[in-house]
């Protein structure tokens, strides 16, 4: 779980950085694109690296839900009959949504990869303008997009703080103090990595991409 | 005050069980819950019905017999009290009240509200103790030990093996009373020698008996009447992964 | 006297003699080994899971016998030694303050009100070292001071600080560390655990303890175990009381059954009342709560002046205040002896003095050293203390005083055992709080889980090797034995008896009752005419349990009420005995307390002439219990008058 997991994370950061070239101009972004395509070249041949990353990706989104869906029979198994008082939450939310948020998290990639990798649900779907797509895409009449995708983003969130905190305690995070530094990095780190996200369809409505 | 209570009632572990219905009148905030159930149990008696059978024992907080998820919380609502000290004065007039057993493949129901906890005994047998066998120990003062380290180990050790922890996880894990022992006996000195091989055999104890695995909620320690904090599953963690570390390098 | 009769004395005849620092020593080579290879051949039972009985088990098996252990929780770990509070002693004179192995032996015998055997009491003061060693070992987490060694504090009554704690739960600590070892054994596979098993018969087969019919609590099923020797470390018999601060579920039905089968019952009348539990707060109470001891080293102890006085404890000024034990005795003051502390408080309550809605209690006050060390410390000393009692109240005992009102909390009395801890049938075998040995009239503070580690560590597995070589190979006998079958049937009729009942009463009513009259009667003072109504009602009483109790459910499967019947109905006999014993012994001696035999100024009046000896009770079945003394020596502490002013 926390190895696949910080190969995700590892991911979302690239991913997130890259997203964020947005704001030096559509020629640079979509040189950025293109080159995404190139890396590796010329040791290896065009688009080749991308697709050894998307196996790598495929793979750790796999063993994710893979090593997620044993621990949730696990759990289902541990507690053959259930409460018939709901058992009352008295921890975060976040640790509490770990599955769910991920089935959603799941629909949503699959989303975003017909949307702004194949293009086919983009209203533009250009392939040689990435820019042009992203920009057509959080178009302010458009507002539905955007608020689906806060709401993704927002449930990823969740997702990270207890996955980032849990990955600690795995790894033997187990002083008081560690455990506060802990919650406080795993928030930080959720919070940060959504508002990157965030920035580039709230900069598309209001404008300031365009 | 006058109450209703849910509880479960289930003759034997092939019953398959039921919620059933018992209203109580006249009971004082000054009982205890347990004290507000023999009330009930006395009547039933005398109606001609069994009494309900419930876990029990010293009725001070501290023995860990008693197990009743109250309201799907497990002890009741007080933080920090088992069911025995929780008092009625935490409810009022009125209430309706649902009282279930531990819930957990690994602690199945004997009968009503009463579970077989011994899971928790395999658990400890499996390497939750120091091998010092009687005559054998060294002058108590040879080893000191940090005054830190013994008051964190005696936090650790305070649990009272109640199993609330399991009632309470989502998962069903049994990780918080493993690793309440393990943090315990790994923060001394005597608990060294044997500290790897300690968490190795407790934490596959833990699995065989059926337990869910701990996805760090943090339920547990919400519920634990002592108060045992969640870190110690990190030092459960590390242990394991070092001593899982160690297993393959040697 | 028309109650019982008197039969021949009775001497200790294991008792060692020589100067008593060596006795133990000496015994301890005399006695005989067993061979290693054949301890595996021996099969020991040991009943109950405390500390006494867990160390016990756990030592033997690690010594190579099979054990088989009982106990009636559904965890070895759940005896109620793990309820104990404030600490255990030891003479290790870590402090320096003139401890020593003969302080401790001196300090018990005289805290026993000379009631009782200097040698059991020595042996117990020399092994206390090596407890706290072997705990310590085990990974207990006892207090310590900041340089990492061993924290001790003075406890209930003495003036050296030799009690060492685990906060105010070291019963827990040290019995988890007893369990752990057990469990160790169970998982090696040396001891074989049967948890939520009851003993209820003892099984004698030529003149020897070789079993005990145990039901299995879950499945109703009745079964015969047979072994070399029985061991019986059930614990005490507070619960005749039903009201104490005992676990719910202990009981004397073990120690009962052996008493019929003929071990004699020592000393039954010695109770220790507890000063500081919380008070009854209505009918409901199911047991009572203690606070430790402990708390009287900072806290003060007092009643209003003024009869009937109603306002509350801060608007009572201090020059109307009683702090009636520093007032009696300025020397020890609130550290007093339990037994005096507790009736020290009964008498300013029947004066018309006492506090709370009853009127049934004193204030326990923690205010002078909350001003004096600050609230965090009294935090860091009895924070779990106050929250419990916070609890159970409803009141914060930092800003109110505490109340709290004696209850019954430990039975000195026992079966009957001799030096080497064997009862009158021989192969059985009585330890820790069951046995009546080392505290005489009056247990100590922080004694009694000494001795019950003592017992289980360090002496039965010595004693029991003893026995087990000396009686040589003894006959192969199963379940199928005519004995086996009679005491099975027996237990079996008597299930039947009770169920068919089908009254119109519930155990716990019963229950219930008895408790009131022990209590009135037998409780903190007792006086002839009270002794004998106590009786009469008891009697009558238990005529009516076994005509109208309904135990409702069947034989079959886990049935709560089954059990209690069977509990309460030898509490019904033990009650009687309690209060012929009570009645015989003419004087006040520690926790009896005769209204007829006191001082002027109302303090307890031994008579050394008349009763310094054990009172060991045989059962005849006729009513009419024979009373065999054991005559008491003082060669090394001379019996005075205890005086705590």
């Amino acid at each position: 779980m926390a190895v696949t997991g910080i190969i995700l994370v590892l991911f979302l950061i690239a991913h997130m950085l890259g997203n964020l070239k947005i704001f030096t101009g559509e020629t640079s972004f979509d040189h950025y694109a293109h080159w995404l395509r190139d890396i590796g070249t010329p040791l290896l041949p065009t688009t080749w690296f991308l697709w050894i990353q998307r196996t790598v990706l495929t793979v750790a989104v796999l063993g994710h839900i893979g090593a997620a869906t044993l621990l949730a029979m696990r759990s289902r198994a541990a507690r053959p009959v259930r409460y018939a008082h709901r058992r009352k939450i008295h921890v975060n939310y976040a640790a509490r949504t770990m599955r769910w948020g991920g089935v959603i998290i799941l629909l949503f990639v699959i989303y975003h990869i017909l949307d702004l990798t194949t293009g086919h649900l983009n209203p533009k779907g250009d392939p040689a303008n990435p820019y042009g797509n992203v920009v057509a895409d959080f178009a302010p009449e458009r507002w539905y997009v955007t608020l689906f995708y806060t709401l993704a983003l927002v449930t990823l969130g969740f997702h990270l703080r207890h996955g980032a905190f849990s990955a600690f305690r795995s790894l033997g995070q187990q002083t008081p103090k560690g455990e506060r530094r802990a919650r406080i990095a795993a928030l930080v780190f959720a919070v940060a990595l959504v508002g990157g996200y965030l920035l580039v369809p709230f900069a598309v409505i209001t404008g300031l991409v365009s | 005050m006058n109450l209703t209570l849910r509880i479960w009632r289930q003759h034997g572990p092939e019953d398959k069980g039921r919620m059933v219905t018992y209203p109580v009148q006249d009971v004082s905030p000054d009982m205890s819950f347990l004290e507000m159930l023999d009330v009930l149990n006395e009547r039933l008696i005398l109606d001609g019905e069994e009494p309900v059978a419930f876990d029990h024992d010293c009725r001070e907080g501290i023995c860990g017999m008693c197990s009743l998820m109250i309201n799907g919380e497990a002890h009741g609502p007080q933080r920090g009290t088992t069911a025995c000290q929780l008092h009625m004065r935490q409810f009022s007039d009125g209430d309706t009240i649902d009282i279930e057993p531990w819930r957990a493949r690994a602690f199945p129901v004997v009968k009503d509200l009463v579970v077989n906890r011994n899971a928790f005994d395999q658990i400890i047998a499996a390497g939750g103790y120091v091998t010092a066998p009687t005559g054998s120990a060294p002058e108590a003062h040879s080893v000191p030990v940090p005054k830190a380290d013994a008051d964190a180990a005696f936090e650790s050790a305070a649990c009272i093996g109640c199993g609330a922890c399991v009632a309470a996880c989502p998962n069903g894990s049994g990780m918080l009373f493993t690793a309440a022992k393990i943090t315990q006996l790994s923060l001394l000195p005597q608990g060294q020698p044997e500290r790897y091989t300690r968490v190795i055999g407790m934490v596959d104890a833990h699995d065989e008996a059926g337990f869910g695995g701990c996805t760090n909620i943090g339920e547990c320690a919400a519920a634990c009447p002592k108060g045992i904090p969640l870190n110690t599953i990190g030092r459960l963690n590390r242990d394991y992964l070092k001593a899982t570390a160690k297993r393959a390098g040697s | 006297m028309d109650l019982y009769r008197e039969g021949d004395p009775i001497a200790d005849t294991r008792a060692p003699d020589g100067p008593i620092e060596t006795r133990w020593e000496r015994h301890r080579f005399e006695m005989k080994l067993v061979n290693p290879a054949n301890r595996r051949k021996m099969t020991v039972i040991v009943v109950g899971t405390g500390l006494a009985g867990g160390s016990a088990a756990a030592t033997l098996a690690e010594q190579g016998y099979q054990v088989r252990s009982y106990c009636y929780q559904d965890s070895p770990r759940r005896a109620h030694s793990i309820a104990a509070q404030g600490g255990i002693n030891a003479a290790k004179n870590y402090r320096n303050d003139g401890d020593s192995v003969h302080r401790l032996f001196y300090d018990t015998v005289k805290g026993g009100d000379f009631r009782s055997r200097e040698s059991n009491v020595h042996r117990l003061a020399e092994v206390s070292v090596n407890i706290i060693d072997q705990c310590v070992a085990q990974g207990v987490p006892f207090a310590r001071e900041y340089g990492g060694l061993l924290d001790t504090r003075s406890f209930g009554g003495a003036q050296v600080q030799r009690t060492f704690y685990a906060r105010g739960q070291t019963g827990q600590q040290l019995l988890l560390g007893a369990y752990q070892a057990l469990e160790r054994q169970i998982g090696l596979g040396n001891v074989e655990m049967n948890a939520r098993h009851e003993m209820l018969e003892l099984v004698i087969v030529d003149g020897r303890a070789r079993g005990i019919v145990v039901r299995d609590m879950v499945t109703g099923e009745i079964s015969t175990e047979m072994a070399d020797a029985v061991v019986l470390a059930t614990g005490g018999y507070g619960n005749v009381f039903y009201l104490s601060t005992n676990a719910k579920g202990c009981n004397v039905t073990a120690s009962w059954r052996a008493h019929r089968k003929g071990a004699y019952f020592a000393n039954p009348c010695y109770t220790q009342i507890h000063p500081t539990c919380i008070p009854v707060s209505g009918d409901h109470q199911s047991k009572l709560t203690l606070m430790s001891e402990s708390l009287r080293n900072d806290g003060r102890v007092w009643v209003p002046k003024a009869k009937g006085d109603q306002r509350s404890p801060r608007e009572i000024p201090e020059d109307e205040r009683d702090y009636y034990l520093e007032r009696i005795y300025p020397s020890f003051g609130n550290l007093v002896p339990r037994d005096i502390a507790s009736r020290a408080a009964k008498n300013v309550c029947d004066s018309g003095r006492g506090v709370g809605p009853t009127g049934l209690g004193v204030y326990l006050d923690f205010a002078d050293a909350i001003n004096r060390l600050g609230r965090k410390a009294i935090e860091a000393k009895y924070g779990n203390l106050f929250e419990m009692y916070e609890r159970i109240t409803g009141e914060d005992p930092y800003e109110v005083p505490m109340r709290i009102y004696p209850a019954v909390h430990y039975t000195m009395g026992g079966l009957w055992v001799d030096y080497d801890l064997q009862s009158s049938i021989p192969g059985l075998f009585v330890i820790g709080e069951a046995n009546f040995s080392d505290h005489g009239a009056n247990r100590l503070g922080a004694s009694a889980l000494m001795q019950g580690l003592a017992d289980g560590y360090f002496v039965l597995p010595n004693t029991l090797a003893n026995y087990l070589a000396s009686s040589g190979p003894l006959d192969k006998v199963d379940a199928s034995h005519p004995e086996a079958v009679a005491a099975r049937t027996d237990v079996e009729d008597r299930i039947k008896r009770l169920l068919a009942i089908n009254g119109d009463r519930t155990v716990d009513s019963f229950h219930r009752e008895l408790g009131q009259i022990m209590w009135e009667h037998c409780g903190m003072e007792r006086s002839e005419a009270g002794l004998r109504k106590a009786i009469d009602e008891i009697r009558a009483l238990r005529e009516q349990f076994w005509q109208r109790v309904r135990v409702p459910g069947d034989g079959e499967g886990l049935n709560q009420s089954l059990e209690k019947a069977g509990r309460v109905a030898d509490f019904f006999e033990l009650a009687e005995l309690m209060c012929i014993d009570a009645l015989h012994r003419e004087e006040s001696c520690g926790g009896h307390f005769r209204a007829e035999h006191q001082t002027p100024d109302g303090e307890a009046q031994r008579d050394d002439d008349r009763f310094a000896y054990v009172a060991a009770w045989e059962y005849t079945g006729t009513g009419e219990p024979v009373l065999h003394k054991e005559d008491l020596t003082f060669e090394y502490v001379h019996p005075t008058q205890r005086s705590y002013k």
